[in-house]
């Protein structure tokens, strides 16, 4: 067993805040893609909806980002070496290689917001055309990406609990994917139009996301042996109890649509977006303490 | 490149003066963090940014002596691992490695991004909340650019911290346990000469290095092996969750009635 003596970093809310964003913005054009390219015409307007969310969800990252950092102003430090004015670019920091790709993701969550909101714009109906499936594709790639290297930077240490564990960059996957799904779901219930006719499919989309969740849930566990002891302190136990309540009670209404009658249509999605923060706060917290 | 540095701590001389953590704050200007009362007589408690050398006292129970307590004092600072870890992760390149082999955060560099802080498995490097940096132990790269030594090895007045090339630190080292172990302190050693390519901070321990907050040396590991299983298993659950996504895509017609509000 690695024992390290790591001081905690003292990540907050604002990292809290972006792990959970970061993967809704992600999770929202992985299944916005998806849906353009895999889905039914009827599916446009949910693709569209998720196109939306993608780009709205982003643009909150880096102020979070920034917020975060010690000297804001240098927010710049990560893209640019500061002294030689070149490019800063490390392939085995996480940090380093997440701040390149949540930038260039930028460029396409903008593309795409662009082609759903202005069809008949310039981008529009450059991105309707042959170029839009390969433009979707690349940056479903790169949503996928920022959905999962969150966990990967907090393992990418040498932080008891994070370090000695490689699911979470699998765990913070799935359970992004998760709460992309009940995002866009979420927003169709409450605006109401042609996206929700979609909503079918992202709540068996998310059933699967869930289980896969619930999966690297119990391997996390398994993977971190006795350093469990750190994040299921008593302390954590409300967290971990909206954690299950975010997973376990969707799944249920998911698999066995009767438990959801006459309950408002918003609470398995709104639990799971819930269960969601729950789960990267206790995560981020969990090991810091 | 000058020659590379080192320092050399034998905690079986340190008496626990903390003359080197005076001579620190006072030379770097460090204002020290508000006094606490702790164990022994501890009241800096640990490594951080306002801490860069930090005198632990160790209690331990002597042999024969049940309910004794009996001090170990030993003078701890950034070890400038040759592998470094907070170089390693750090995504601003704000960490160097100066021409004398030490390794050293830039003020004007660094952006308080904190993943070093995570990543030192020495608990050494702290954030600064009133620079908005993240802080440690520069080696007196200052005084290193002008022939002077450190200030906290100037100051300690038993040698218990020397100072000099790396090469001379490691014979001294080398030295100072065999004569222990002449003197029948059998359990005493060297850290620092194989940890993380080799230290430029050894110790002569007279414990296992758990004792003292020192990862063992099968524990002295980066921070980037964990990229690829972690990367891998990332991969594996996208594969496996986008081919859920698939199956509820093409699987299942958008119903019919606008407004479904199923689960």
């Amino acid at each position: 067993m690695i024992e390290h003596f790591a001081a905690p970093p003292h990540w907050g809310w604002y990292i809290v805040g972006y792990f959970f964003f970061g993967g809704i913005a992600g999770g929202a054009y992985v299944l916005g893609t998806m849906l353009r390219l895999w889905g039914e015409p009827r599916d446009a307007g949910a693709a569209r909806l998720a196109f939306k969310i993608s780009f709205w969800v982003l643009l909150i990252c880096p102020i979070l980002l920034t917020l975060d950092l010690g000297k804001p102003f240098r927010f710049w430090h990560m893209l640019v070496d500061a002294r030689t004015l070149g490019i800063a670019f490390k392939y085995w920091s996480p940090m380093s290689v997440g701040a390149w790709v949540l930038t260039v993701f930028g460029v396409f969550a903008a593309g795409s917001f662009v082609e759903a909101w202005r069809p008949q714009s310039g981008i529009g109906r450059l991105l309707s055309g042959p170029l839009g499936r390969p433009f979707m594709i690349v940056g479903a790639a790169l949503g996928l990406f920022i959905t999962a290297y969150t966990g990967v930077l907090l393992s990418v240490s040498n932080q008891p609990v994070w370090s000695d564990t490689w699911a979470l960059g699998g765990l913070f996957l799935a359970s992004a994917l998760s709460a992309a799904a009940a995002a866009i779901a979420f927003v169709a219930i409450r605006r109401g139009g042609d996206a929700v006719v979609s909503n079918a499919k992202l709540f068996a989309a998310d059933r699967y996301f869930i289980i896969l969740e619930l999966v690297l849930l119990v391997v996390f566990f398994l993977t971190l042996g006795a350093a469990a002891s750190k994040v299921l302190a008593v302390r954590w136990l409300v967290l971990w109890l909206i954690v299950l309540a975010g997973t376990i009670i969707p799944l249920a209404m998911y698999v066995r649509p009767v438990l959801a009658q006459g309950r408002s249509p918003l609470l398995a999605p709104g639990l799971v977006l819930l269960g969601n923060v729950a789960l990267r706060a206790v995560i981020v917290f969990g090991a810091q303490a | 490149m000058a020659k590379a540095v080192g320092f050399f701590t034998d905690e079986t001389v340190c008496i626990g003066c903390k003359a080197c953590e005076v001579a620190c704050k006072e030379w770097n200007q460090l204002p020290g963090n508000p006094p606490e009362f702790l164990d022994s007589f501890d009241n800096t408690g640990q490594l951080d940014a306002q801490n860069w050398r930090h005198v632990k006292f160790i209690e331990k129970s002597p042999a024969g002596r049940p309910g004794g307590v009996a001090w170990t004092m030993m003078s701890d600072v950034c070890k400038h691992c040759s592998e470094a870890s907070c170089m390693e992760v750090c995504p601003t390149n704000a960490i160097i490695r100066t021409e004398f082999d030490t390794v050293y955060i830039q003020p004007d560099v660094c952006n308080g991004c904190r993943d070093c802080i995570a990543a030192c498995p020495y608990h050494v490097i702290g954030f600064d909340e009133h620079r908005g940096l993240a802080q440690k132990c520069t080696f007196c790269y200052d005084r290193l650019q002008n022939n002077l030594m450190p200030a906290c090895a100037t100051a300690c007045p038993t040698q218990s911290i020397r100072f000099g090339d790396l090469d001379e630190m490691r014979r001294l080292a080398a030295a100072r346990v065999e004569q222990l172990h002449a003197q029948g302190k059998s359990e005493a050693r060297v850290y620092g000469d194989k940890e993380y390519g080799g230290l430029h901070t050894l110790f002569v321990l007279t414990d296992k290095p758990e004792v003292y907050g020192l990862p063992s040396a099968e524990s002295a590991v980066l921070p980037r092996r964990n990229n690829r299983a972690s990367y891998l298993g990332s991969v594996a659950t996208a594969l496996l969750a986008t081919v859920g996504a698939l199956v509820a895509i093409r699987g299942r017609r958008a119903t019919e009635v606008r407004g479904e509000q199923a689960p």
